[in-house]
Protein backbone atom coordinates (compact mmCIF):
# COMPACT_ATOMS: atom_id res chain seq x y z
CA UNK A 1 0.00 0.00 0.00
CA UNK A 2 -0.52 2.99 -1.52
CA UNK A 3 -1.61 0.97 -4.46
CA UNK A 4 -2.39 2.40 -7.84
CA UNK A 5 -6.12 1.28 -9.13
CA UNK A 6 -6.58 2.19 -12.31
CA UNK A 7 -3.99 -0.58 -14.43
CA UNK A 8 -6.37 -3.84 -12.60
CA UNK A 9 -8.91 -2.64 -15.26
CA UNK A 10 -7.32 -1.78 -18.07
CA UNK A 11 -7.57 -4.91 -20.14
CA UNK A 12 -11.23 -5.44 -19.01
CA UNK A 13 -11.22 -1.94 -20.95
CA UNK A 14 -9.73 -3.82 -24.17
CA UNK A 15 -11.78 -7.15 -23.65
CA UNK A 16 -14.18 -7.05 -26.52
CA UNK A 17 -11.43 -5.96 -28.63
CA UNK A 18 -9.72 -8.80 -31.00
CA UNK A 19 -6.78 -7.48 -32.20
CA UNK A 20 -4.88 -5.07 -31.21
CA UNK A 21 -2.28 -3.50 -33.59
CA UNK A 22 0.01 -1.02 -32.90
CA UNK A 23 1.94 0.88 -36.17
CA UNK A 24 5.31 2.05 -35.08
CA UNK A 25 8.54 3.03 -35.90
CA UNK A 26 12.13 3.46 -34.66
CA UNK A 27 12.08 6.60 -36.61
CA UNK A 28 9.63 9.54 -36.90
CA UNK A 29 8.65 10.90 -39.89
CA UNK A 30 8.18 7.80 -42.07
CA UNK A 31 4.27 8.07 -42.35
CA UNK A 32 3.28 6.05 -39.45
CA UNK A 33 0.33 8.75 -38.64
CA UNK A 34 -0.99 8.11 -42.39
CA UNK A 35 -0.44 4.08 -42.23
CA UNK A 36 -1.96 3.70 -39.26
CA UNK A 37 -5.22 6.08 -40.23
CA UNK A 38 -5.39 4.50 -44.06
CA UNK A 39 -4.93 0.77 -42.46
CA UNK A 40 -7.72 1.87 -39.76
CA UNK A 41 -10.01 3.02 -42.73
CA UNK A 42 -9.28 0.45 -45.12
CA UNK A 43 -10.43 -2.12 -42.37
CA UNK A 44 -13.30 -0.15 -41.69
CA UNK A 45 -14.37 -0.58 -45.41
CA UNK A 46 -13.78 -4.12 -45.75
CA UNK A 47 -16.78 -4.49 -43.24
CA UNK A 48 -15.00 -4.50 -39.70
CA UNK A 49 -15.74 -2.77 -36.67
CA UNK A 50 -12.09 -0.72 -36.11
CA UNK A 51 -11.25 1.97 -33.82
CA UNK A 52 -8.28 4.41 -34.05
CA UNK A 53 -6.06 5.09 -30.85
CA UNK A 54 -3.46 7.85 -31.64
CA UNK A 55 -0.86 7.46 -28.57
CA UNK A 56 1.70 10.19 -29.85
CA UNK A 57 1.18 12.51 -27.23
CA UNK A 58 3.92 15.33 -28.42
CA UNK A 59 3.21 15.23 -31.95
CA UNK A 60 -0.25 13.75 -32.40
CA UNK A 61 -1.67 13.97 -36.43
CA UNK A 62 -4.41 11.35 -37.04
CA UNK A 63 -6.93 14.31 -35.56
CA UNK A 64 -5.50 16.10 -38.71
CA UNK A 65 -5.66 13.54 -41.49
CA UNK A 66 -9.25 12.63 -40.56
CA UNK A 67 -9.95 16.44 -40.26
CA UNK A 68 -11.19 15.60 -36.57
CA UNK A 69 -12.97 19.10 -35.37
CA UNK A 70 -15.51 20.32 -32.68
CA UNK A 71 -16.43 16.87 -31.90
CA UNK A 72 -17.84 16.09 -28.11
CA UNK A 73 -17.26 13.38 -25.97
CA UNK A 74 -19.63 11.57 -24.40
CA UNK A 75 -19.64 10.68 -20.94
CA UNK A 76 -21.14 6.98 -20.15
CA UNK A 77 -19.74 5.49 -17.00
CA UNK A 78 -15.81 6.64 -18.30
CA UNK A 79 -15.73 8.08 -22.00
CA UNK A 80 -16.92 6.40 -25.56
CA UNK A 81 -15.13 7.11 -28.35
CA UNK A 82 -16.68 9.57 -30.80
CA UNK A 83 -17.00 7.93 -34.65
CA UNK A 84 -15.28 9.30 -37.16
CA UNK A 85 -15.69 7.78 -40.90
CA UNK A 86 -16.87 4.95 -39.25
CA UNK A 87 -13.82 4.67 -36.91
CA UNK A 88 -13.80 4.89 -33.22
CA UNK A 89 -11.08 7.85 -32.75
CA UNK A 90 -9.42 8.82 -29.35
CA UNK A 91 -6.74 11.28 -28.95
CA UNK A 92 -5.47 13.50 -26.05
CA UNK A 93 -5.89 16.37 -28.64
CA UNK A 94 -9.45 15.88 -27.21
CA UNK A 95 -8.09 16.99 -23.89
CA UNK A 96 -5.63 19.69 -25.17
CA UNK A 97 -6.40 20.99 -28.22
CA UNK A 98 -3.93 23.21 -29.77
CA UNK A 99 -2.35 23.84 -27.09
CA UNK A 100 1.48 21.87 -26.75
CA UNK A 101 1.96 19.32 -23.95
CA UNK A 102 5.10 18.70 -22.73
CA UNK A 103 5.30 15.33 -20.86
CA UNK A 104 8.36 13.61 -19.33
CA UNK A 105 8.47 9.69 -18.74
CA UNK A 106 6.57 9.24 -15.62
CA UNK A 107 3.57 11.87 -17.49
CA UNK A 108 3.83 10.16 -20.60
CA UNK A 109 2.98 6.79 -18.26
CA UNK A 110 0.24 8.30 -16.40
CA UNK A 111 -1.27 10.28 -19.36
CA UNK A 112 -1.57 6.44 -21.40
CA UNK A 113 -3.01 4.68 -18.48
CA UNK A 114 -5.59 7.44 -17.63
CA UNK A 115 -6.80 6.83 -21.12
CA UNK A 116 -7.08 3.14 -21.05
CA UNK A 117 -8.50 3.35 -18.26
CA UNK A 118 -11.30 5.99 -19.39
CA UNK A 119 -12.16 4.73 -22.67
CA UNK A 120 -14.86 2.69 -23.03
CA UNK A 121 -14.03 0.94 -26.55
CA UNK A 122 -17.40 -0.93 -28.42
CA UNK A 123 -17.07 -4.47 -29.55
CA UNK A 124 -13.94 -3.67 -32.37
CA UNK A 125 -12.50 -6.53 -34.78
CA UNK A 126 -9.16 -3.91 -34.81
CA UNK A 127 -8.15 -1.53 -32.52
CA UNK A 128 -5.34 0.43 -34.14
CA UNK A 129 -3.25 2.35 -32.51
CA UNK A 130 -0.76 5.35 -33.77
CA UNK A 131 2.41 4.84 -32.03
CA UNK A 132 4.78 7.71 -31.07
CA UNK A 133 8.45 7.26 -32.62
CA UNK A 134 11.43 5.21 -30.92
CA UNK A 135 11.52 2.73 -28.14
CA UNK A 136 10.06 5.27 -25.49
CA UNK A 137 8.20 5.25 -22.45
CA UNK A 138 5.11 4.12 -24.73
CA UNK A 139 5.80 1.36 -25.97
CA UNK A 140 7.45 -0.14 -22.94
CA UNK A 141 4.40 0.69 -21.09
CA UNK A 142 1.75 -0.95 -24.09
CA UNK A 143 3.74 -3.61 -23.67
CA UNK A 144 3.36 -3.86 -20.16
CA UNK A 145 -0.06 -3.69 -19.65
CA UNK A 146 -1.26 -4.84 -22.82
CA UNK A 147 -0.38 -8.28 -23.56
CA UNK A 148 -1.81 -9.07 -26.99
CA UNK A 149 -0.32 -6.38 -28.65
CA UNK A 150 0.63 -6.67 -32.34
CA UNK A 151 3.18 -4.81 -34.44
CA UNK A 152 3.47 -2.93 -37.62
CA UNK A 153 6.45 -1.93 -38.07
CA UNK A 154 6.81 1.10 -40.81
CA UNK A 155 10.50 2.51 -42.88
CA UNK A 156 11.64 4.37 -45.31
CA UNK A 157 14.31 3.05 -47.80
CA UNK A 158 16.48 4.96 -45.76
CA UNK A 159 19.31 3.11 -43.93
CA UNK A 160 19.25 5.08 -41.19
CA UNK A 161 15.38 5.04 -40.45
CA UNK A 162 16.23 1.09 -40.93
CA UNK A 163 19.07 1.04 -38.35
CA UNK A 164 16.50 2.59 -35.67
CA UNK A 165 13.84 -0.61 -37.05
CA UNK A 166 16.27 -3.18 -36.45
CA UNK A 167 16.74 -1.71 -32.62
CA UNK A 168 13.32 -1.86 -32.31
CA UNK A 169 12.54 -5.34 -33.56
CA UNK A 170 15.43 -6.47 -31.38
CA UNK A 171 14.08 -5.09 -28.36
CA UNK A 172 10.15 -6.22 -29.30
CA UNK A 173 11.91 -9.91 -29.85
CA UNK A 174 13.17 -9.52 -26.52
CA UNK A 175 9.76 -8.66 -24.86
CA UNK A 176 8.41 -11.32 -26.90
CA UNK A 177 6.03 -9.37 -28.90
CA UNK A 178 4.53 -10.54 -32.28
CA UNK A 179 5.82 -8.49 -34.98
CA UNK A 180 3.07 -8.74 -38.29
CA UNK A 181 5.97 -7.09 -40.24
CA UNK A 182 7.92 -4.48 -42.08
CA UNK A 183 6.00 -1.88 -44.52
CA UNK A 184 8.51 0.61 -47.05
CA UNK A 185 6.67 3.72 -46.95
CA UNK A 186 7.74 6.72 -49.12
CA UNK A 187 10.09 4.61 -52.02
CA UNK A 188 11.43 6.78 -54.84
CA UNK A 189 14.07 4.56 -56.09
CA UNK A 190 14.19 1.04 -57.02
CA UNK A 191 16.30 -1.49 -54.99
CA UNK A 192 15.48 -4.01 -52.79
CA UNK A 193 17.72 -3.03 -49.80
CA UNK A 194 14.99 -2.88 -47.08
CA UNK A 195 13.15 -6.29 -48.16
CA UNK A 196 16.26 -7.90 -48.66
CA UNK A 197 17.10 -6.69 -44.94
CA UNK A 198 13.59 -7.38 -43.99
CA UNK A 199 14.35 -10.86 -44.56
CA UNK A 200 17.78 -10.72 -42.38
CA UNK A 201 15.81 -9.70 -39.72
CA UNK A 202 13.49 -13.21 -40.42
CA UNK A 203 10.52 -10.62 -40.84
CA UNK A 204 7.99 -9.99 -43.37
CA UNK A 205 8.30 -7.99 -45.67
CA UNK A 206 4.72 -6.80 -46.52
CA UNK A 207 5.69 -4.59 -49.44
CA UNK A 208 6.12 -0.97 -50.60
CA UNK A 209 4.32 1.88 -50.86
CA UNK A 210 5.59 4.45 -53.38
CA UNK A 211 6.42 7.98 -52.68
CA UNK A 212 3.22 9.93 -53.53
CA UNK A 213 3.21 13.61 -53.81
CA UNK A 214 -0.61 14.25 -53.66
CA UNK A 215 -1.18 12.57 -50.66
CA UNK A 216 -0.96 15.67 -48.38
CA UNK A 217 -4.25 16.77 -51.04
CA UNK A 218 -5.98 13.83 -49.10
CA UNK A 219 -5.57 15.05 -45.63
CA UNK A 220 -8.67 15.50 -44.16
CA UNK A 221 -11.28 13.52 -46.85
CA UNK A 222 -12.02 10.28 -46.41
CA UNK A 223 -12.56 9.51 -50.09
CA UNK A 224 -9.14 10.76 -51.69
CA UNK A 225 -7.15 8.68 -48.59
CA UNK A 226 -8.43 5.56 -49.59
CA UNK A 227 -7.61 6.31 -53.30
CA UNK A 228 -4.00 7.10 -52.40
CA UNK A 229 -0.96 5.18 -52.90
CA UNK A 230 -0.62 3.85 -49.13
CA UNK A 231 -4.42 2.74 -48.86
CA UNK A 232 -3.60 0.54 -52.16
CA UNK A 233 -0.91 -0.77 -50.73
CA UNK A 234 -2.84 -1.51 -47.27
CA UNK A 235 -5.42 -3.07 -48.80
CA UNK A 236 -3.30 -6.20 -49.59
CA UNK A 237 -2.24 -5.69 -45.75
CA UNK A 238 -5.74 -5.70 -44.79
CA UNK A 239 -6.45 -8.91 -46.55
CA UNK A 240 -3.64 -10.68 -45.25
CA UNK A 241 -4.92 -9.16 -41.53
CA UNK A 242 -8.36 -10.23 -42.61
CA UNK A 243 -7.24 -13.84 -43.12
CA UNK A 244 -5.97 -14.46 -40.49
CA UNK A 245 -9.10 -12.96 -38.57
CA UNK A 246 -10.70 -15.55 -40.76
CA UNK A 247 -8.56 -18.72 -40.00
CA UNK A 248 -8.41 -17.69 -35.58
CA UNK A 249 -12.33 -17.87 -35.71
CA UNK B 1 -19.30 10.17 -14.91
CA UNK B 2 -15.64 9.62 -15.04
CA UNK B 3 -16.07 8.60 -11.05
CA UNK B 4 -17.70 5.39 -12.24
CA UNK B 5 -14.86 4.39 -14.01
CA UNK B 6 -12.56 5.10 -11.18
CA UNK B 7 -15.03 3.29 -8.76
CA UNK B 8 -14.81 0.22 -10.90
CA UNK B 9 -10.57 0.33 -11.11
CA UNK B 10 -10.97 0.78 -7.26
CA UNK B 11 -12.68 -2.34 -6.45
CA UNK B 12 -11.18 -4.27 -8.81
CA UNK B 13 -8.09 -3.55 -7.29
CA UNK B 14 -9.43 -4.12 -3.90
CA UNK B 15 -10.39 -7.47 -4.69
CA UNK B 16 -6.60 -8.74 -6.19
CA UNK B 17 -5.08 -7.00 -2.69
CA UNK B 18 -7.47 -8.94 -0.80
CA UNK B 19 -7.08 -12.41 -2.33
CA UNK B 20 -3.02 -11.87 -2.24
CA UNK B 21 -3.03 -11.04 1.63
CA UNK B 22 -5.78 -13.85 1.65
CA UNK B 23 -8.58 -11.70 3.45
CA UNK B 24 -12.42 -13.80 3.49
CA UNK B 25 -14.12 -10.24 3.94
CA UNK B 26 -12.91 -6.61 3.60
CA UNK B 27 -13.92 -4.27 6.24
CA UNK B 28 -12.54 -0.80 5.13
CA UNK B 29 -11.12 0.75 2.18
CA UNK B 30 -9.55 3.89 2.35
CA UNK B 31 -9.14 6.25 -0.96
CA UNK B 32 -7.10 9.54 -1.50
CA UNK B 33 -8.28 11.22 -3.69
CA UNK B 34 -6.08 14.35 -5.61
CA UNK B 35 -7.52 17.70 -6.07
CA UNK B 36 -5.85 18.11 -9.25
CA UNK B 37 -8.19 15.26 -10.98
CA UNK B 38 -11.47 17.03 -9.37
CA UNK B 39 -13.09 13.39 -8.11
CA UNK B 40 -16.55 14.37 -6.99
CA UNK B 41 -16.53 12.58 -3.68
CA UNK B 42 -19.56 12.01 -3.23
CA UNK B 43 -20.49 10.55 -7.13
CA UNK B 44 -17.27 8.27 -6.32
CA UNK B 45 -18.49 7.18 -2.95
CA UNK B 46 -22.24 6.85 -4.43
CA UNK B 47 -20.78 4.55 -7.66
CA UNK B 48 -18.80 2.34 -5.00
CA UNK B 49 -21.54 1.49 -3.10
CA UNK B 50 -23.98 0.73 -6.02
CA UNK B 51 -21.05 -1.78 -7.35
CA UNK B 52 -19.81 -3.17 -4.34
CA UNK B 53 -20.19 -7.20 -3.88
CA UNK B 54 -18.76 -10.25 -2.57
CA UNK B 55 -16.07 -9.65 -0.26
CA UNK B 56 -16.29 -5.77 0.20
CA UNK B 57 -20.68 -6.76 0.12
CA UNK B 58 -19.90 -4.77 4.14
CA UNK B 59 -17.05 -2.60 3.55
CA UNK B 60 -16.68 0.84 4.42
CA UNK B 61 -15.64 3.36 2.02
CA UNK B 62 -13.15 6.56 3.33
CA UNK B 63 -12.39 8.88 0.82
CA UNK B 64 -9.75 11.64 1.59
CA UNK B 65 -8.54 14.51 -0.20
CA UNK B 66 -4.97 15.39 -1.08
CA UNK B 67 -3.92 18.72 -2.01
CA UNK B 68 -2.21 19.42 -5.25
CA UNK B 69 1.22 20.37 -5.35
CA UNK B 70 3.22 21.28 -7.76
CA UNK B 71 7.15 21.59 -8.14
CA UNK B 72 8.79 23.35 -11.07
CA UNK B 73 11.55 21.80 -12.79
CA UNK B 74 13.38 24.63 -14.35
CA UNK B 75 13.52 27.27 -10.83
CA UNK B 76 12.70 24.84 -8.53
CA UNK B 77 9.46 26.71 -7.20
CA UNK B 78 6.83 24.59 -5.23
CA UNK B 79 3.13 26.00 -5.29
CA UNK B 80 -0.31 24.15 -4.84
CA UNK B 81 -2.71 24.77 -7.67
CA UNK B 82 -6.03 25.58 -6.98
CA UNK B 83 -7.84 23.57 -10.07
CA UNK B 84 -10.92 26.12 -8.95
CA UNK B 85 -8.85 29.30 -10.81
CA UNK B 86 -9.05 26.97 -13.92
CA UNK B 87 -11.41 27.66 -16.68
CA UNK B 88 -14.03 24.82 -17.08
CA UNK B 89 -12.80 23.92 -20.46
CA UNK B 90 -9.09 23.03 -18.92
CA UNK B 91 -10.78 21.72 -15.55
CA UNK B 92 -12.63 19.36 -17.76
CA UNK B 93 -9.69 18.00 -19.12
CA UNK B 94 -7.85 17.82 -16.16
CA UNK B 95 -10.35 15.80 -14.37
CA UNK B 96 -9.95 13.16 -17.11
CA UNK B 97 -6.69 12.89 -17.79
CA UNK B 98 -4.25 15.00 -15.24
CA UNK B 99 -1.05 15.08 -17.26
CA UNK B 100 -2.78 17.38 -19.36
CA UNK B 101 -2.15 20.31 -16.65
CA UNK B 102 0.85 20.58 -18.85
CA UNK B 103 -0.96 22.19 -21.78
CA UNK B 104 -2.80 24.69 -19.14
CA UNK B 105 -0.57 25.35 -16.27
CA UNK B 106 2.84 27.21 -16.16
CA UNK B 107 4.80 27.58 -12.74
CA UNK B 108 3.51 30.71 -10.80
CA UNK B 109 6.81 32.19 -10.68
CA UNK B 110 8.96 31.34 -14.19
CA UNK B 111 5.79 30.71 -16.18
CA UNK B 112 7.24 27.31 -17.32
CA UNK B 113 4.81 24.34 -18.30
CA UNK B 114 7.77 21.49 -17.27
CA UNK B 115 6.86 21.10 -13.67
CA UNK B 116 6.30 17.72 -11.16
CA UNK B 117 2.85 16.88 -9.77
CA UNK B 118 4.17 16.15 -6.04
CA UNK B 119 1.13 15.04 -4.79
CA UNK B 120 -2.97 15.05 -5.41
CA UNK B 121 -2.71 13.93 -8.99
CA UNK B 122 -5.05 11.37 -8.77
CA UNK B 123 -6.41 8.62 -6.92
CA UNK B 124 -4.84 6.05 -4.79
CA UNK B 125 -5.94 3.43 -2.61
CA UNK B 126 -4.41 3.72 0.76
CA UNK B 127 -5.33 0.84 3.18
CA UNK B 128 -7.63 -2.10 3.21
CA UNK B 129 -8.86 -3.77 6.38
CA UNK B 130 -10.25 -7.08 6.38
CA UNK B 131 -10.73 -10.23 8.33
CA UNK B 132 -8.75 -13.68 7.15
Amino acid sequence: MPVDPRTSIINERLVGIRRIIAVSSGKGGVGKSMVATTLALTLAHNGCKVGLFDLDFTGPSTHIILDVQNLTLKEEKGIVPPTIYGLEYMSLVYFVGENPTPLRGEDVSNALIELLVVTRWGALDFLVIDMPPGIGDVILDLVRLIKRIEFLIVTTPSLLAFETVKKQVNLLRELKMPIIGIIENMKMDVTESIEVETGKLGLKYLGEIPYDPKVECAIGDEAELLSTAVAKKLRQVAKGLLLVEKRER
Amino acid sequence: MHEWALAEAILTSVKQVAEQEGLKEVTEVTVRVGELQQVERPILRFALLQMKTGIYMNSKFRILKAKSTLKCRVCGNSWEYDIKKMGKGAAEAIHFIPEVAHAYIKCSKCGSSDFEIISGRGVLLENIKGAK
